[in-house]
């Protein structure tokens, strides 16, 4: 059983791999435009029609006929026009923040919710305490003799 | 105990909203339209700094060396229609003009080194040339696009810019301009 689900496992990792080593190995121009950004008008080339985005839109194309990889074509852009070139920012160094602080801020947000419901809830409990506190004395050996009734 | 932990949370988010707008504030006063706002409000700014690789490879350029010199600063990229327009125009006024006291440099900017060095060579650009591909210089400058050319004065400071592609009377008239600003 175990075995099985290993292999499963696997094969669900393969299958989820191998679109993406693909788009490394053999990428196309549409992905390549809308991951990097026309540097004049600063939106995705796919969205451009800029003489600087037209002339990237070119030398991409060149580039996947000449057989380079998509990592390859996009450090050599990075090369020419520095990182802010790439639509989505790195994972190393200060560009990591860009990817940690939504995260951090999704953490924090639901620490602060968790916080709020406990504190809500445990209000209604005391109010419920209290309102079953101030019960008329009356009114409850009135209900315990109807209950008696009952039993 | 609780109200406590309100109020400290009261006091965070204020905290946390004051600060975004203190940054958004301070990104306004900075962004100021570059040096080419200045000169368009009759300011003599200091030139820029400016130190940038050289197209042809060898070494680099900072513009501080050519104190004392009228220097005309072109920004232009190969991908630009009107910077192939004026580009003959330039050449020609740099070989008018060098030998008496003015430099001519071209900045490259947001381009591809291959393309720009092909243009330098399509025509016959003789005059030297630095890479910008970051674009590192668009914002110190101010600049609105390409082709603009700016003119330093002999004194550093930025005299005049043409934000368009330039003819021989701009050239000739702005370059006596830099020439004359000598304090």
């Amino acid at each position: 059983m175990r075995v099985a689900l290993a292999l499963l496992a696997l094969l669900a990792a393969l299958a989820l791999a191998a679109p993406a080593l693909a788009s490394e190995q053999r990428p196309t121009s549409a992905e390549l435009e809308s991951e990097l950004v026309c540097p004049t008008c600063k939106t995705t080339l796919d969205q451009s029609s800029a003489p600087v985005a037209e002339r990237m839109k070119e030398i991409i194309r060149e580039r996947i006929a000449a057989g380079d990889t998509k990592s390859e074509i996009k450090a050599a852009f990075v090369a020419q026009f520095g990182p802010a070139v790439l639509a989505t920012p790195g994972k190393s160094g200060l560009d990591l923040l860009a990817w940690l602080l939504p995260l951090l801020g999704l953490g924090i947000a639901a620490v602060v919710v968790g916080l709020l419901a406990r504190h809500w809830s445990r209000g209604r409990g005391d109010d419920a305490d209290a309102a079953s506190a101030a019960l008329d004395p009356e009114l409850e050996r009135r209900v315990d003799a109807e209950l008696a009734r009952y039993e | 105990m609780a109200g406590r932990a309100k109020v400290a949370a009261q006091v965070a988010a204020v905290a946390i909203v004051a600060a975004l707008l203190g940054l958004l504030v301070w990104q306004l006063v900075r962004d100021t339209g570059g040096a080419a706002a200045q000169i368009t409000k009759g300011q003599t700014p200091d030139a820029p700094k400016l130190v940038l690789e050289r197209l042809d490879g060898k070494g680099t350029i900072d513009l501080r060396d050519y104190r004392g010199k009228a220097v005309v600063i072109n920004f232009w990229a190969s991908w630009c229609g009107p910077c192939k327009q004026e580009a003959p125009e330039l050449e020609r006024g740099w070989q008018r003009w060098k030998g008496k006291g003015v430099v001519f440099l071209g900045v490259d900017i947001q381009d591809f080194k291959a393309d720009a060095r092909r243009f330098i060579a399509r025509y016959g650009i003789t005059y030297p040339n630095v890479f910008d591909g970051r674009g590192s210089t668009w914002g110190r400058f101010g600049l609105l696009g390409v082709p603009e050319t700016f003119f330093v004065g002999r004194n550093g400071k930025l005299v005049s810019r043409v934000p368009r592609p330039i003819s021989r009377e701009q050239l000739d008239e702005n370059i006596s301009l830099a020439l004359a600003a000598v304090s």
